[in-house]
């Protein structure tokens, strides 16, 4: 069954692409062996399902009336610059760089489409060196459950709903036009449009509870430009620095605060005094608190009063 | 996807791909297109019943059969009409690109170069935005590009490398020599892994806590029993030895859950919920609770719990004396 199938298939599809002039349907049914001897609704179905696979394969077929013996009819063909490839000119180096995409994905479904997609490059000769890059290890994991629906939706530009947790624990249904999936440490994000709230939003993939459900149609909505997307992504990254702090370092730690820091001086015996630019009080206080008593904010005094506060709720919870 | 559109979706690279090889041995073919050989002969004997129908032409792709059957080679004739592979659907198009942005961030130098004129190229060629280049971005907190460069051309050269690495857990510099590796991305980082003189072993550097290198003259050497390491599923290995500890999580911070190897142990009777981590090492886990600000605590093994208390009150004492 399945040869006859493909065999069917590559022949109406071979028939679509030669043909200059859209072909009558009634044409077609003469020439595709297997559609002559059906009665007229089994090949109507036959000939719909035939178009929907090969649809799926991302073929796009072309209708258009014709004029026959039959008086006007539906017309079809595949323009050939829509159907192929076109021509890639790759140097070496390039063609060999390529070649290491297939050794990314982790997820066996975009690791699959990434193959079928090398080996359509290999097709159109271009010399693709799997081996290349031996020393190069990139890693691109998916492994959050919503990973691969929320793609297919941002690929298709498919409204989707889903159930959505926040950081505090509140739950609540989202519908959101997906732009864009964005990787930053080893998570995936969303950035979309969420209807209910009119407003830009980013969602980390790992918070999605359950399934991500279809709420509209392909190609239903368009994405803004680069840049508007990339400033909502960039919300993951640290605050950038607004002012300077004075940290106190004992000799010899504090490392990663001193490979920040703008300026470093000898204080009194044992310590070393510097100015760390920072972003959020919070995050600062955080990295100076888990230096312990190699480290201790001296001002501005919030940020002192940030990290004796923090050292005080750890010492509370580690005591009762 | 059905068999069928599977195996139309082959077809359509296998055409132009024996039409610009011709007498390729069909194992290699196999190989190419990761399928079993005899599915290629399957491919091959449907493509013979192929082609302009009778009523257009009469003109079928021709399978040399012989050649196949006794020489294992692939002839093809009569398929012109399939010159050019497909075109990548949107799917193949978002998945080949955001494979070779995350590479953009693992490679550097002339590498980088000729990655980053192949993405255009590719990008011009699939179509764009419409065909889902856009889809993802993938970003990575930047390395030292110097460390990198040297880094990649020391693997490139097979030379030593000497590396002044902060170890932020112990909050130590330390000097070692190493064998460079590998330069692997995951979790969004750069890491560079490489044999360890120091520690005898493999082990793994975050570029951004290298804080100074050296390519040494002298060659890499073999080490003899070191294996492949497959970092897939989680980048540290932990060595048998590693520490274990029971910690109590405040519902502010279960997301750790989310970044620590664990075992999950059930809520105490705070309502906090207690996991079992398996750490590299106590220096760690100690200076991640310091940092937690209270919204984790030490329940096993109790020394460390002890330790927490003392770290705070020494620390609270400059608070309080000044």
């Amino acid at each position: 069954m399945a040869p006859r199938t493909t065999e069917r298939l590559m022949n109406l599809l071979i028939a679509l692409l030669v043909t200059p002039t859209y072909l009558p349907k009634s044409r077609i049914r003469e020439i595709i062996e297997p559609y002559r001897g059906q009665s007229d609704t089994a090949f109507d179905r036959m000939f719909e399902r035939d178009k929907d696979a090969l649809r799926t394969l991302g073929i796009r077929i072309e209708v258009g009336e014709t004029e026959s013996y039959h008086g006007v009819e539906p017309g079809y063909r595949i323009r050939r610059e829509d159907f192929e490839l076109p021509p890639i000119d790759l140097e070496p180096a390039e063609a060999a760089v390529i070649g290491v995409a297939a050794r990314v994905w982790q997820s066996a479904r975009l690791g699959d489409a990434t193959a079928v997609a090398l080996r359509k490059l290999v097709a159109a000769g271009v010399p693709i060196d799997p081996d290349a890059l031996s020393g190069v290890e990139p890693r691109l994991a998916a492994s959050e459950p919503a990973f691969e629906a929320v793609w297919d939706a941002v690929v298709t530009r498919t409204p989707v709903t889903f159930l959505y947790e926040r950081a505090d624990g509140a739950r609540a249904q989202r519908v959101v036009e997906p732009w864009r999936v964005v990787s930053w440490h080893g998570r995936w994000y969303l950035v979309g449009f969420d209807r209910d709230r009119s407003d830009q939003r980013l969602f980390r993939l790992s918070r999605v509870v359950g399934d991500v459900e279809p709420a509209g149609s392909p190609m239903e909505f368009d994405v803004p430009d680069d840049a508007d997307v990339r400033e909502i992504a960039a919300s993951l990254f640290p605050a950038p620095p607004t002012s300077d702090a004075v940290v106190r370092v004992r000799k010899g730690r504090g490392l990663g605060l001193r490979r920040r820091a703008l300026t470093q001086e000898p204080g009194e015996e044992g310590w070393d005094v510097i100015t760390v630019p920072y972003g959020s009080v919070g995050e600062l206080a955080s990295d100076i608190a888990s230096y312990g008593p190699d480290a201790v904010a001296v001002s501005p005094p919030e940020l002192r009063a940030e990290v004796r506060d923090r050292l005080l709720r750890v010492l509370e919870v580690s005591t009762r | 996807m059905s068999p069928s559109a599977k195996q139309i979706e082959r077809m359509l690279a296998l055409v132009p791909y024996l039409r610009s090889n011709d007498g390729v041995p069909v194992t290699e073919v196999a190989e190419l297109f990761g399928v079993p050989k005899a599915q290629i002969v399957k491919d091959l004997n449907v493509l013979w019943f192929c082609g302009l129908p009778e009523a257009v032409t009469g003109e079928m792709i021709d399978v040399d059969m012989d050649a196949l059957t006794t020489d294992g080679v692939v002839y093809i004739d009569n398929a012109d009409f399939l010159e050019r592979p497909l075109r990548l659907n949107g799917y193949e198009a978002a998945s080949l690109i955001t494979a070779l942005r995350a590479l953009k961030e693992t490679v550097a130098g002339r590498d980088l170069a000729a990655l980053e004129s192949a993405l255009a190229k590719l990008i011009a060629a699939t179509g764009g935005a419409e065909r889902g280049a856009s889809a993802a971005e993938v970003l990575v907190e930047d390395a030292e590009s110097q460390v990198h460069e040297q880094a990649a051309e020391a693997l490139r050269q097979g030379r030593r490398l000497h590396l002044q690495y902060r170890v932020e857990s112990r909050d130590e510099l330390t000097d070692r020599d190493v064998d460079p590796l590998r330069l692997i991305t995951a979790e969004g980082r750069l890491y560079l892994e490489g044999w360890c003189y120091r520690a005898q072993d493999v082990r793994l550097f975050r570029l951004d806590r290298i804080e100074g290198m050296t390519v040494l003259d002298d060659p890499v050497a073999e080490h003899e029993g070191v294996e492949r390491r497959d970092y897939a599923t989680r980048l540290f290995h932990p060595d048998e030895d590693a520490y274990e500890a029971v910690v109590a999580l405040h519902p502010n911070a279960l997301w750790v859950r989310e970044y620590v190897d664990h075992t999950e142990l059930g809520p105490d009777e705070d309502g906090w919920v207690r996991i079992k981590v398996v750490t590299g090492d106590e220096a760690w886990l100690k200076r991640f609770v310091l940092r937690a600000g209270g919204n984790i605590r030490v329940v096993e093994p109790t020394r460390l719990a002890e330790h927490v208390v003392s770290e705070t009150r020494a620390s609270l004492a400059a608070y309080d004396a000044e």
